[in-house]
């Protein structure tokens, strides 16, 4: 069967849609453009690592992280009872599971604003309840529950799909070896879930950390990420060199952390040791 | 008898957080005043007038047109393509499959910035048919992904066996090969549907004044509010998922109840 051609027409497609592109954006990152001409520079990447926008970067890391960890604590516990066989309408559970990532992510966001809202359902509920309202809509926290609210799926489904597939007697082994149900957790289901859960940190840790949506709706349009920045440079005060050279350094983070869980996750293939 | 309990309560939240905002965008499709913020009684008008809005109606075509084109032809080339990769041996495979998860791993933003960066240094008009090409674009690597491997699994014996039977290669493609590989092809054409209907950021960045497809008319709104027009389309949406699923479901309980008894 020598038939490659038969993929040249996607090899072009791809050449000229994701290759040159990305050739644009190296390009523009590197050169300024001034009434001599164009000129080599690295102005862009030296004003990228200036104080205020490092703080950018190091708030979107840190907002994702929370989130990732906030989207593991919530989700592990949901991944266990989703997986339990014993579990009665399980595949209506999983269905109705899903559905709602089925809707358009902006319109939930944007409910979310309604819910949080002065004179919203939640703080009308508390304060007659006779409690203090809560006041979060346009800060960080509710910047972290708009991330956790739409990447939470992302976290429960990888880890789920493994723990369905571990070996049931695996765990009964255990348990007739005289395991503690903590022992049993900490040494057995959780080292076995190990590759859903790095999956699961990876989808959520990469768009979180990316969004500019969730941080304009719910932390009002102060409160600047990277994807913020990068979105100002080009639909706003249109400095394509910056914001090429912000999307650089995205990337590479982005590529960075890929590397570190992949390795990570070798590391811990064979015997499951931790 | 507590554990079940407790489970039963922790489903319930999670749940009941997942639903809040649908359950939200419901109750203010049947709300009469304007306003997010006040119930003012029961009226079906904003089901009436979404039809007559010429310009979310104008958004949802778009939206489900580029979806239907744009899937269509990511599925074309991106199973033409998965045959030949399948055929391709050493470092050309490589290098085209690391380009093909270049847009997976790539973040949204950026895949949307650089496609914005061709059309406006290929001076192209933005609108629908840039927007089509973004959209064919980033469809591809899924259609890709699910036809590759229908295609390891594949028995290239009987491709062998057809053409010593007198069939011609394209013959022997289409009714020996593609029947095989067809579960992976309706998979990479569905991936690429919803992916298109449900894109918003590479849309965003590709698209030019006039069009826009219902998540950046969603996304114009919500600064000022979003028109309620808007949550009765969605509720209509949720709806005709919601049955879908059932429906699918169902059959597929009945087909596993069916082999069930055979067995």
């Amino acid at each position: 069967m020598k038939k490659n051609w038969i993929s040249y027409p996607y090899v072009v497609w791809m050449i000229i849609f994701t290759l040159v592109p990305l050739v644009l954006v190296i390009y523009y990152s590197v050169v300024s453009v001034t009434d001599n001409g164009i000129a080599l520079t690295l102005q862009h990447f030296k004003k990228v690592f200036e104080p205020i926008y490092i703080i950018v970067f190091l708030r979107s890391i840190k907002l994702a992280l929370i989130s990732t960890a906030v989207c593991l604590v919530l989700g592990y516990p949901m991944a266990m009872i989703l997986a339990d066989r014993g579990l009665s309408k399980r595949n209506i559970l999983i269905v109705l599971f899903v559905i709602p990532m089925w809707m358009n992510f902006l319109a939930r966001t944007y409910a979310w604003m309604t819910l949080l809202e002065k004179n919203g359902p939640i703080e009308t509920m508390l304060s007659n309840l006779g409690l203090p309202p809560l006041g979060i809509l346009y800060t960080e926290k509710a910047v972290i529950l708009g991330m956790v609210y739409n990447f939470l799926p992302f976290m429960v489904l990888p880890i789920y799909s493994v723990l369905s597939k571990t070996e049931k007697h695996i765990v009964e082994a255990a348990e007739d070896l005289g395991a503690t149900p903590y022992i049993k957790f900490k040494r057995i289901i959780f080292p076995l879930s190990l590759p859903g859960v790095i999956s699961g940190i990876t989808m959520v840790f990469m768009p979180a950390v990316t969004t500019f949506v969730i941080s304009e709706l719910l932390g009002g349009s102060q409160y600047t990420l990277i994807g913020n920045l990068i979105e100002r440079q080009f639909l706003g005060t249109m400095d394509w060199g910056f914001g090429s050279a912000l999307s650089i350094v995205l990337m590479l983070l982005i590529l960075l952390s890929m590397g570190v869980m992949s390795r990570y996750e070798k590391e811990n293939e064979g015997g499951g040791l931790w | 008898m507590v554990t079940t309990f407790l489970k039963r309560i922790y489903t319930f939240i999670i749940f009941f957080f997942l639903y809040a905002p649908i359950l939200v965008l419901i109750v203010f499709s049947f709300n009469n005043s304007k306003s997010r913020a006040r119930w003012d009684g029961f009226t079906f008008k904003w089901y009436i007038e979404l039809f007559n809005d010429q310009y979310i109606m104008a958004s949802l075509y778009n939206t489900l047109m580029i979806a239907l084109i744009s899937s269509l032809a990511a599925t074309f080339i991106g199973t033409a393509a998965a045959i030949g990769i399948h055929n391709m041996k050493g470092l050309s495979k490589k290098l085209v499959m690391n380009v093909t998860y270049l847009p997976v791993l790539n973040p949204d933003i950026v895949t949307g910035i650089a496609l914005m960066m061709l059309f406006v240094f290929a001076n192209m008009h933005r609108g629908f048919f840039t927007l089509l090409m973004a959209h064919i674009t980033f469809s591809l690597p899924f259609v890709i992904m699910s036809v590759l491997p229908k295609m390891k699994q594949l028995n290239n014996q009987l491709y062998d066996a057809a053409l010593d039977l007198g069939a011609s290669p394209v013959y022997a493609y289409r009714r020996v090969v593609l029947p095989q590989i067809m579960p992976g092809v309706v998979t990479g054409f569905l991936l690429a549907f919803t992916l298109s209907i449900d894109d918003f950021v590479i849309s965003f960045f590709t698209t030019g004044a006039g069009v826009s497809n219902l998540a950046i008319t969603i996304y114009s709104m919500a600064r000022r509010g979003i028109k309620p027009e808007i949550n009765a389309l969605l509720t209509i949406m949720f709806v005709s998922i919601l049955l879908l699923l059932i429906i699918i479901n169902n059959r597929m309980s009945k087909d596993s109840e069916r082999e069930d008894k055979v067995k």
